[in-house]
């Protein structure tokens, strides 16, 4: 990274564009010409993560292969809210099926594509956490293990949000889902369950895994345009906060993403062929409470009985992670200079 | 393709469903003041200068801030830059270098020779402008743009007041003086020069001038009763350095001390330095914390081997020795003698004890207050209802070359609107643009670039200027620095943020719009916005 | 050109001659030789263009098919019983998104308790899915019937399953006429998709429908289904007219014209009902056989015309619905009213027992004698279930009842016969 400070642009590669920098230095979001992959009348909550992390990922897609992508989406909030009868937000190519199978159905997508001779379209299957984690893992992990060209996206909000907030493999622990209540001794999701699937990514050996959020454009674009340079399995996890299930502010979503990241819950990181190549350090480290306290789903970690015991554990997850990522420069002093 | 019913749908059809209709509140594009205009005395749009610097776009940004201060080069090294002090900046790392920027800008447009704003259209009307330091010559300035003939004369034998006089050529070069002087009695100016006014009524109606703006500062340094001998060496430091400026610098010999602790006592202890003192002692009778001089000024003196006595007061002056009382601070903050003595050498003492008005003038106006020896004005810098107009040191208000600047700006809409018959317009203005209504993650970390400094010891032997400006690459760094409080910037946020798509961007220069038949009023906008330059209100039900 | 060759391999060849595109599939007993021979032909080189994938499960080879046919390629796939269960959700999808895979269903019971051997229980469970059946009575039907499938799905958008009995059809080794090339590619042009995924010209496929729509959307579905019917009988005769043998069509009845008793079946069992029913004309019986070659959509007006003149309808099926009774029957019943026809079921051949000629002639015989029930099990070991239902009112944990009925037979070790005794 330069640090001459000629390209010091006031607000550097944090902000969606910048006046002073020419197109092709900004990101895909800032451009009149953005494909709006999901466009507007889609029935989304207000603040929705997922609504917001598509279209960035999708964006990144078409401009990264020339507007040549087909879109395979599972069941889930994102093809309920986008698809109702008789209106779709959706200005690609795009097939639902069913819940489980966007991985495999993507497989065939890919299969005939290539039969034809068709070099020049790409695949993008999408799916939530419960698309991705549970339902569709068997199917999931066949794609990988076949290393079909398929670039597989996981919106992840934690929980089947479509459905009315209940537990998936993908609940952090201790949040309230429907399924996971505020009761008995251990409320909340328990703790030592959950997949963490972009580690079940990289075991399968795929050429491209990555983490990203919607807090960081420039870093989820970067990762959508380097997925599209490679051929076959390539997996890219977003987290996207849903302020529905989450319980936070409909204007937090962008602001919980990056505490997640700042905190060390949500690691973000790029490997290939099994391998972490690249990582996104923590910024401005935050402790953990400051993520947990503004989502009601965490509500009662605080306030009339408080559980700093479970706090303190769900630091000490935060800290792994840090620790097993390398998160965190150990130059207490150094910041993140502007590109 | 023909598709089959219900089960595949066409592009574009969402569209049809207004998602607007969920809202309950709407998010508005608004500007906000930020807190460096509000902050500087002139009234600068210091955030709208550097929008244009920041693209490189010099001549513009010096367009936009000569709209209301035509001395940038002169401010960018003798102004205390409130504007610095107020700066949201500094809760993220260290101030925009404002100033520092404002004189790259003030050099540049000198060194490009470019012009200030045309003169307007005549009004016919003439304006007898007293005093041309800055706050005359700022009047002076934008009268002429509001196209009044202006007639200006000063005491003096050149133009520029305390800026000439009281400001020491290290701070403030002669060249850069005269130039940006030059440049506004070039719009066309009737200058008078060593032209003392005794009676401003009778001067008014001999010229026939529609209305007057008094400009004539402090200029009488103060003086306090120290028993002293016949032949100790006691000056005011007005006078001093007053004589330095006319290239008469008096002998002060190589021990000097300076009574007082203020940028006045300052500026003399440096100069005197610079004329061969050995040593130069300021002495005050109050503690580091309580003085007036900026943080800036000390640091350099002391820099450049000034020493400075705290909580002292001269007591008397005997030959060659100075008796000095210590002083302590009592439970109020004041000092209080405490009976212990010290002596100094000294071959001068310099006495830097504040100024004094001279308004005699005024004597035989009748409908002018002068209370405390300073002239009481109105909010439109009109002194009583008959077109006398004062500003600067002359009025109560901190005595700053800047707020003299701004005084003259006021005072000359003030004439304007006098002279030609106009009840001075109500002028809104916009909310603050606090800091915690900024997202400050979007900025990237830089700290201030520092001026460069001449060396010390090359400092104490000639009048060069101390603090080197900044050159492109820097200037360029630190006017990029600015978060652009409260007004919009295009970094494209909104237009990227928004779930529903519904922000519309209009295209460069011409920011954004709202799309309300889809924006579902989440606020993630309004939270992402780095400037604040949006608000949610409630919506319309 | 006709070759012994056993029933999968016919099949494989023929579907090959149809050039799909995409084939994916999971194996299973008894369709694993089928998917072995298209792959073995896909990685030799002589199936080109074509995918073959090794999926994970028949969730996935359905999934996968899907995807390949809404992109444009021709798509293939078989399975059976277990895994055509396993992958319901997608036989649904598919249908619903009106894409013309062609599946073949290498029919075979469904456990528990779990059985590799024939009957139609598969083939029946998916039977209001939306996809057309079609029921093989021989091999060479099997193989032809593909050739005029992938014509049919993609004239309708409608997916077809070939039925063909399992081990019955698929394992057995006899002459089958294989196509050649130049006869498929005349009668199945290239696949001309009705909606596709298409980056010049993007749609959305497969959308949410609710109330307001669906009923409609059903309805639509179920008239592709009858057009069907139509075109069922005209591409048979289309296939009849090149090659000059019958395959495929709706209905085909065998010695029916003066039969007093007429014997419903679907699939192979047809070929033994023959023979009983040709040993029985000799007797003097006027019996005659239908075999329903459509069962979806089901011929309700050829079925009508082939039996009103009948006095009494046999209908043996390979299937049943527990706590009812006939699968097929019901259809056929449907199809009959209104006529004073007697209509009798026979479950027979479930999990894989033999339909024996001779049982077949005691079958009609019986019904020659109007002796039987309206429901009967053929061949059904009374005595081992009498034994079983008296265990089960003995004692609560009598133990599974599959278990027990083995046990009763003496195929489980006596050791713990012992004991429970």
């Amino acid at each position: 990274m330069t640090t001459q400070p000629v390209h010091f642009y006031q607000i550097g590669s944090f902000a969606v564009g910048n006046r002073l920098l020419s197109d092709d230095e900004r990101t895909v979001q800032s451009n009149l010409d953005r494909t709006n992959s999901i466009d507007s009348g889609h029935r989304a909550c207000q603040g929705c993560g997922e609504a917001l992390g598509a279209r960035y990922a999708l964006d990144a897609a078409m401009r990264a292969t020339n507007g040549q992508i087909v879109a395979v989406n599972a069941t889930g909030c994102l093809e309920v809210f986008s698809t109702p009868y008789p209106e779709t937000s959706w200005r690609i190519p795009w097939l639902h099926s069913l819940f489980g199978n966007a991985p495999a159905v993507a497989t065939g997508v890919a299969a005939a594509l290539r039969v034809k001779g068709n070099r020049d379209v790409r695949v993008v299957a999408q799916a939530g956490d419960g698309g991705t984690v549970d339902i569709g893992f068997g199917c999931l992990s066949g794609m990988f293990e076949r290393n079909d060209d398929v670039l597989f996206i996981c919106y992840d909000n934690e929980g089947y949000m479509n459905t009315g907030v209940q537990r998936s493999a993908a609940t952090p622990p201790a949040a309230r889902t429907a399924t996971t209540e505020v009761v008995g001794p251990e409320p909340g999701n328990i703790f030592g369950q959950g997949k963490d699937l972009p580690r079940i990514a990289m075991a399968h050996d795929i050429p491209y895994v990555a983490t990203a959020t919607v807090a960081d454009l420039h870093d989820l674009e970067r990762k959508v345009e380097r997925a599209m340079e490679l051929h076959g399995a390539r997996y890219l996890h977003v987290l996207v906060p849903c302020p529905l299930g989450w319980g936070s502010a409909s204007n937090e979503t962008i602001h919980i993403a990056r505490l997640a990241k700042e905190s060390g819950l949500f690691p973000v990181f790029e490997a290939e062929n099994g391998k972490v190549t690249s990582v996104s350090k923590i910024r401005r480290q935050v402790p953990v409470e400051d993520y947990l306290s503004i989502q009601r789903r965490f509500a009662h970690l605080f306030g009339k009985n408080p559980r700093p015991d479970v706090v303190a554990h769900i630091q000490e997850m935060a800290d792994q992670n840090i620790a097993r990522y390398g998160l965190v420069d150990e130059d207490a002093d150094s910041k993140e200079m502007a590109e | 393709m023909e598709i089959p019913f219900a089960i595949t749908l066409d592009v574009g059809t969402s569209r049809a469903n207004h998602t607007g209709s969920w809202r309950v509140e709407r998010p508005v594009y608004v500007d906000r003041m930020p807190p460096c205009n509000d902050a500087c005395p002139a009234g600068e749009n210091i955030q709208g200068w550097l929008y244009e610097a920041e693209s490189g776009n010099y001549e513009a940004a010096w367009r936009k801030l000569v709209e209301e201060n035509p001395i940038p080069a002169i401010m960018g090294r003798v102004c205390f830059h409130p504007c610095e002090t107020a700066c949201n900046r500094v809760q993220v790392d260290e101030a925009v270098g404002i100033n520092a920027v404002e004189r790259f800008l003030g050099d540049l447009a000198i060194e490009k020779g470019w012009d200030l704003p045309p003169v307007g259209t005549d009004t016919g009307k003439r304006i007898l402008v007293v005093g041309a330091g800055p706050a005359g010559l700022s009047a002076t300035y934008h009268l002429r743009r509001l196209g009044h003939q202006v007639r200006l004369v000063d005491s003096a034998p050149q133009l520029g007041g305390m800026m000439r006089y009281g400001i020491p050529a290290y701070r403030l070069p002669r060249e850069v003086l005269d130039a940006e002087i030059a440049r506004i009695v070039a719009m066309g100016v009737e200058v008078e020069l060593g032209h003392v006014v005794h009676d401003i009524d009778q001067e008014r109606r001999e010229g026939g001038f529609d209305a007057v703006f008094l400009a004539v500062g402090a200029q009488l340094g103060k003086r306090v009763n120290i028993p002293a001998g016949d032949s100790s060496h006691i000056i005011d430091a007005v006078s001093f350095l007053h004589q330095v400026a006319d290239d008469d610098p008096p002998l002060l010999g190589r021990r000097v001390v300076i009574y007082g602790g203020g940028d006045t006592a300052f500026d003399a202890a440096r100069t005197a330095r610079r004329l061969g003192a050995t040593d130069a002692v300021i002495v005050y009778r109050r503690n580091r914390e309580r003085m007036g001089a900026s943080g800036e000024e000390l640091e350099q003196a002391l820099g450049e081997g000034i020493t400075v006595r705290w909580l002292s007061t001269v007591n008397k002056f005997e030959g060659d020795r100075i008796v000095l009382e210590k002083m302590e601070l009592n439970a109020e903050g004041f000092p209080e003698p405490t009976g212990e003595f010290e002596e100094l050498d000294a071959d001068s003492l310099v006495l830097a004890l504040g100024q004094d008005t001279d308004l005699s003038l005024l004597d035989q106006a009748s409908d002018v207050t002068v209370e405390d020896g300073a002239v009481e004005v109105q909010a439109s810098m009109m002194a009583g209802a008959s077109g006398i107009f004062a500003g600067g040191d002359a009025v109560p208000a901190d005595r700053t070359a800047t707020v003299a600047v701004g005084h003259g700006k006021k005072a000359a809409h003030g004439i304007d609107d006098f002279v030609m018959g106009r009840i001075p317009a109500q002028k809104d203005r916009h909310e603050l643009a606090t800091f915690d209504r900024l997202n400050t993650w979007y900025y990237a970390d830089a700290p201030r670039t520092k001026r460069p400094e001449l060396e010390k010891i090359r400092r104490q032997t000639n009048f060069e200027e101390v603090i080197g400006g900044l050159h492109e690459d820097n200037a360029l760094f630190e006017a990029r620095r600015c978060l652009s409080c409260g007004n919009c910037f295009e970094c494209d946020n909104c237009f990227g943020v928004c779930p529903d798509n519904a922000v519309i961007k209009l295209g460069p220069s011409q920011r954004y719009q709202f799309d309300y038949d889809f924006c579902k009023g989440c606020g993630i906008c309004v939270k992402e916005c780095p400037c604040g330059a949006i608000e949610m209100v409630p919506e319309r039900i | 050109m006709l070759r012994q060759i056993e029933g999968s391999r016919a099949v494989a060849e023929t579907v090959a001659l149809c050039r799909p595109e995409v084939v994916c599939a999971y194996p299973i007993s008894p369709q694993t030789h089928i998917i072995e021979a298209v792959g073995a032909m896909v990685k030799a080189g002589d199936l080109t263009p074509c995918e073959f994938i090794n999926v994970e499960s028949e969730f996935a080879a359905m999934s996968v098919a899907i995807g390949a046919s809404a992109t444009g390629a021709r798509a293939y796939t078989a399975t059976a019983s277990q895994g055509l269960l396993f992958m319901m959700e997608a036989v649904y999808n598919a249908a619903g998104l009106g894409l013309p895979i062609v599946m073949t269903l290498a029919n075979r019971a469904i456990g528990a308790p779990i059985n590799i051997w024939n009957d139609h229980s598969d083939a029946m469970a998916v039977r209001d899915s939306g996809w057309i059946q079609l029921f093989a009575e021989t091999n060479q039907e099997a193989a032809d019937l593909h050739v005029q499938a992938f014509r049919l799905a993609e004239e309708l958008s409608v997916p077809v399953m070939v039925c063909m009995d399992g081990f019955i059809l698929t394992h057995a080794v006899e002459g089958v006429d294989i196509l050649d090339q130049s006869f498929v590619d005349s009668f199945l042009p290239p696949y001309e998709p009705r909606q596709v995924l298409d980056t010049s010209d993007p749609v959305s496929i497969g959308a949410m429908v609710g109330p307001e729509a669906f009923e409609e959307v059903r309805y639509l579905a179920h008239l592709r289904q009858l057009d069907a019917l139509e075109r069922i009988p005209l591409i048979a005769k289309e296939f009849a007219e090149a090659t000059g043998r019958e395959s495929g069509g709706l209905v085909r009845s065998y010695r029916t014209d003066d039969a007093d008793i007429i014997i419903v079946a679907l699939g192979s069992v047809l070929g033994t009902i023959k023979d009983a029913v040709d040993i029985r004309r000799e007797a003097g019986e006027r019996v005659g056989v239908v075999g329903i070659t459509s069962f979806r959509p089901f011929p309700g007006r050829a079925v009508h015309e082939a039996l009103s003149h009948a006095r009494q309808v046999v209908i043996v099926e390979k299937a049943f619905s527990l706590g009812s009774g006939g699968v097929l029957s019901t259809d056929v019943a449907m199809a009959m009213q209104g006529t004073p026809l007697t209509l009798r079921t026979v479950i027979a051949g479930l999990g894989g027992r033999s339909i024996t000629r001779r049982s077949l002639e005691k079958l009609i015989e019986a019904a020659g004698r109007d002796e039987l029930e309206g429901l009967t099990f053929l061949d059904l070991d009374n005595g081992a279930v009498e034994r079983e239902r008296a265990r089960m009112s003995a004692t609560r944990r009598s133990g599974p009842s599959a278990e027990n009925l083995l046990r009763d037979r003496g195929t489980v070790s006596s050791v713990k016969a012992k004991e429970e005794v």
